[in-house]
């Protein structure tokens, strides 16, 4: 529940970028509330392992969502859970959050909304979603023990993922539409070692089959549009991401695939509104760079209001 | 807050199955982040639909014959069951206001 109505910063969702600006923003004692419409850390709360935040040499990705919000509510920021349906930005600079709990001000926004994890867009994909299709190793490799499963894509997601279902699973088949992996050299050195994994190389999911679970997927290989099938109980889908921007369409400038535009401060064209972390072009898409985003963005929202409030 | 009572393999039947109310069972494990963003969720409904509506947790872990007996292959899972049958289910995090309403629909 929003208890205030009026802050000085806004942050509209709680990934490391809107958690780390969180941070900046209540240290600068700025009256700060952080929106989130699901789970606190974004991505990161069904990551298992994260082994590339500088300081910490690992740390299970939900925990570490976790110790940022308390240490950003340690110098007082709050925290509200609800979904933002659209922002508006009136003539005295104030902008006004719509949620579905009623409007809320504040003299400056920032975006973090990050990315939401990619469907495949094939038969049997959403029905058998929590019946063996799953986005989320970390959340559900355990019902797979000693059974075949596959995982569709190549890049970090996919491997990171893929090597934690092997804990699990039996076999795991890596289905990937190119000839070679996008993922970081580490994780595919990982994933090659591993003698759980195999690779299906130029090969698509064309449909997901099963009653009441997953029991097989149809595959085609893009090459020779050679087509078969290959029996497994679960489908584990990390294929890419999408930017959480809908809301903001025809409101703030993005490009094609969704991604709000900002220069090297996170301001966006509307003075006051910022954007940091995978919600904005030309993200790293990192824990560390989305923390410092984060940063970035509260720093100089913070500096904004001092100028454009006059205070 | 009303924290939701533990059912295990050996009272599911008692507890869920044979409650004269409908049931809310939390699929849970100790391993799964978003589990732990349900668990406070479940306590708030717990306390809104007191005397409605009971609200029981089950680990996954310790208990795979009541998770395997419902096909449960994701978690969290909220399953509600009235008169012994599963009668609504929720796969993975929603927010208050989702489960609410649905909640609403079957009970």
């Amino acid at each position: 529940m929003v208890e205030e109505r009026h802050y000085d910063i806004v942050i509209i969702g709680a990934g490391p970028a809107g958690l780390a600006a969180g941070l900046y923003a209540a240290r600068a004692r700025r009256r700060t509330l952080l929106i989130e419409r699901k789970v606190t850390g974004g991505q990161i709360a069904l990551t298992a392992l994260i082994e590339n935040y500088p300081g910490i040499e690992e740390v299970d990705g939900f925990e570490l969502g976790q110790i940022m919000q308390r240490q950003a509510e340690k110098y007082g920021m709050e925290v509200a859970y609800t979904d933002v349906t659209s922002l508006e930005r009136r003539d005295d600079a104030v902008h006004v959050i719509h949620t579905n709990e009623g409007d809320i001000t504040a003299k400056a926004v920032i975006l973090t909304g990050g990315a939401d994890y990619d469907h495949l867009g094939v038969p049997g994909e959403e029905r058998l979603t929590g019946k063996g299709v799953s986005y989320c190793a970390t959340c559900d490799a355990a019902f797979f023990k000693d059974q075949i499963a596959v995982v569709v894509g190549g890049g970090d997601a996919a491997m990171d993922e893929g090597l934690f279902v092997t804990r699990y699973a039996s076999k795991v088949h890596v289905v990937h539409r190119r000839d070679e992996l996008r993922a970081s050299r580490i994780l595919q050195e990982r994933a090659f070692a591993n003698p759980k994994m195999d690779f299906i190389w130029n090969t698509v999911v064309e449909e997901i089959e099963g009653g009441d679970a997953v029991e097989r997927v149809k595959l085609r290989n893009v090459i020779t549009n050679e087509e078969s099938e290959l029996d497994a109980a679960a489908v584990f889908i990390f294929i890419g991401h999408h930017p959480n921007s809908d809301f903001l369409k025809g409101y703030v400038k993005m490009d094609g695939g969704g991604h709000v535009f900002v220069n090297d401060w996170m301001e966006t064209e509307i003075p006051g509104l910022f954007a940091a972390g995978d919600i904005r072009v030309n993200s790293a898409r990192q824990v560390v760079s989305a923390a410092g985003d984060g940063a970035t963005a509260a720093i100089r929202a913070d500096h904004y209001i001092t100028n454009a409030f006059r205070e | 807050m009303a924290k939701p009572k533990e059912v295990t393999d050996n009272d599911f039947d008692k507890e869920v199955l044979q409650a004269t109310k409908p049931v809310l069972v939390d699929f849970w494990a100790p391993w799964c982040g978003p589990c732990r963003m349900v668990a406070p969720v479940v306590e708030e409904l717990a306390d809104e639909y007191a005397g409605r509506v009971e609200f029981v947790k089950l680990n996954t872990d310790d208990n795979p014959n009541t998770a395997v007996k419902y096909g449960i292959r994701s978690i969290p899972t909220l399953l509600v069951f009235k008169e012994g049958k599963p009668v609504g289910q929720i796969i993975g995090f929603r927010p208050k206001s989702d489960l609410k309403q649905r909640l609403d629909a079957v009970v």
